[in-house]
């Protein structure tokens, strides 16, 4: 798999959220794909760059346009070095949240992408990687 | 250490001297062209600036000029030029200017006197060096004030609350529903809801790009608020992309919604018992008119 293009953006206020939802839609545009990918990647990149910021306690987000063979898409990796997770599975249950939310950010971001990895230690941080492609 | 020179009898010998080099140099940098600030304003900013700079700048190594009335005077000026619209360039050139006309003055009082020229350039630029980066500092406290206030401008402006018939309110929205947004959403219609008696409120929805869980969860809230009051609501205007990422998201909106605010108008007044009939009488505007 290539890396075509490759970006990094800082995670540290609610405003970056909202950067990185209009750079993840410019990509996802760029590379052509349909409004409802778009809107879905948009939206997955929005809970997690969420998660990043409210549990994680900040972090980065990294967006590579990748390609494999013919197909193009958009990998992202929320980075944090925050408390961790201590049940991943758990965590992805639908309707289960540590905090204040819906519990549906993480399990659906999985749903919204076609690919999707989640690394977590406790006390060392979460990494989570999803992959559209057209 | 050799004999340390006489700034104030320097400034005072050189006065006009340096007054005349620094608004030259201002002129060369471009402060003056772009005509947001008069010559003679200029002018009287260099003066009162020269006066309280001579004193500082007298004073042995360890002391640090950046307290009292020039500290005042430098950030009173950097906030009116990020006002303005100056650079921060700009700013901080009118600092820096003064340099140059200061270091040929000291070069002229003592010549052949090499040590005691180095040594009070290094302390003068030490000096000026960190002023020009309190106007920088100033200039940008003054600019993050200004797009401060923009963000509260904007949250209020794109929150309005309109009366669309007696008992029918909508709520347009657009762009990021976050946290802030939501109370002052929430708010207004509330206030609204009581004010017009409504019974029905529509949260139209067309201007938010993203429904996330956020955005969902803030839309149950004011819509479970807006129940307490004794309005029901409705949300219109979820795109087909937004309907099919929310069923992939898991968000059930328990609420009545429309794709289009003219549905949910439609609604509303079925359910205040109101009908929208064509009448025989009115016709159409004649084609001529329409052009």
């Amino acid at each position: 798999m290539a890396v075509v293009r490759d970006d990094v953006m800082p995670v540290r206020s609610s405003d970056d959220i909202v950067r990185v939802r209009q750079e993840v839609r410019a990509r996802a545009i760029e590379i052509g794909l349909s409004l409802v990918d778009q809107t879905k990647i948009v939206t997955a990149a929005s809970e997690l760059a969420r998660n990043t910021l409210d549990y994680g306690g900040g972090g980065t987000t990294r967006l590579e346009v990748v390609q494999d063979g013919g197909r193009r898409g958009i990998r992202l990796t929320f980075e944090d070095k925050g408390p961790g997770i201590a049940d991943v599975e758990l965590a992805l249950k639908d309707g289960y949240t540590s905090g204040k939310g819906l519990g549906l950010g993480l399990s659906g971001a999985r749903r919204l992408s076609n690919e999707f990895f989640i690394e977590s230690k406790p006390g060392e941080g979460t990494r989570v990687t999803i992959v559209r492609w057209k | 250490m050799a004999v340390a020179a006489d700034w104030a009898g320097v400034i005072s010998r050189h006065h006009d001297e340096i007054i005349k080099g620094w608004l030259q140099q201002l002129r060369d940098d471009g402060t003056l062209q772009t005509g947001r600030i008069k010559d003679a304003e200029l002018e009287g900013e260099c003066r009162r600036m020269l006066a309280l700079v001579g004193p500082e700048l007298a004073h042995g190594a360890a002391h640090s000029p950046l307290g009292g009335e020039l500290r005042d005077m430098l950030v009173a000026l950097s906030r009116s030029r990020a006002l303005q619209g100056f650079t921060p360039s700009e700013t901080s050139n009118f600092v820096l200017g003064l340099k140059l006309p200061l270091f040929g003055a000291i070069g002229v009082d003592y010549p052949d006197q090499a040590d005691v020229i180095a040594g009070a350039t290094i302390e003068a630029t030490r000096k000026l060096d960190r002023l020009a980066l309190l106007t920088i500092e100033s200039f940008q406290k003054s600019r993050e004030e200004v797009i401060i206030r923009q963000q509260r401008e904007i949250a209020e402006l794109s929150t309005p609350v309109v009366k669309l018939w007696d008992g029918i309110l909508a709520l347009p929205l657009i762009g990021t529903l976050d946290s802030e947004r939501t109370q002052v959403v929430m708010e207004n219609m509330l206030q609204s809801i009581v004010e017009h008696s409504a019974e029905i409120a529509i949260i139209d929805i067309t201007g938010v790009p993203t429904v996330d869980t956020l955005v969902a969860q803030h839309l149950l809230k004011t819509v479970a608020a807006a129940r307490l009051m004794g309005a029901d609501c409705i949300v219109s205007g979820i795109r087909p992309q937004i309907a099919q990422t929310m069923v992939h998201l898991g968000v059930e909106l328990n609420v009545i919604s429309k794709a289009s605010l003219a549905d949910a108008l439609a609604l509303a007044l079925q359910r205040i018992g109101k009908r929208v009939v064509d009448t025989a009488g009115a016709t159409a505007a004649p084609v001529e008119f329409l052009r």
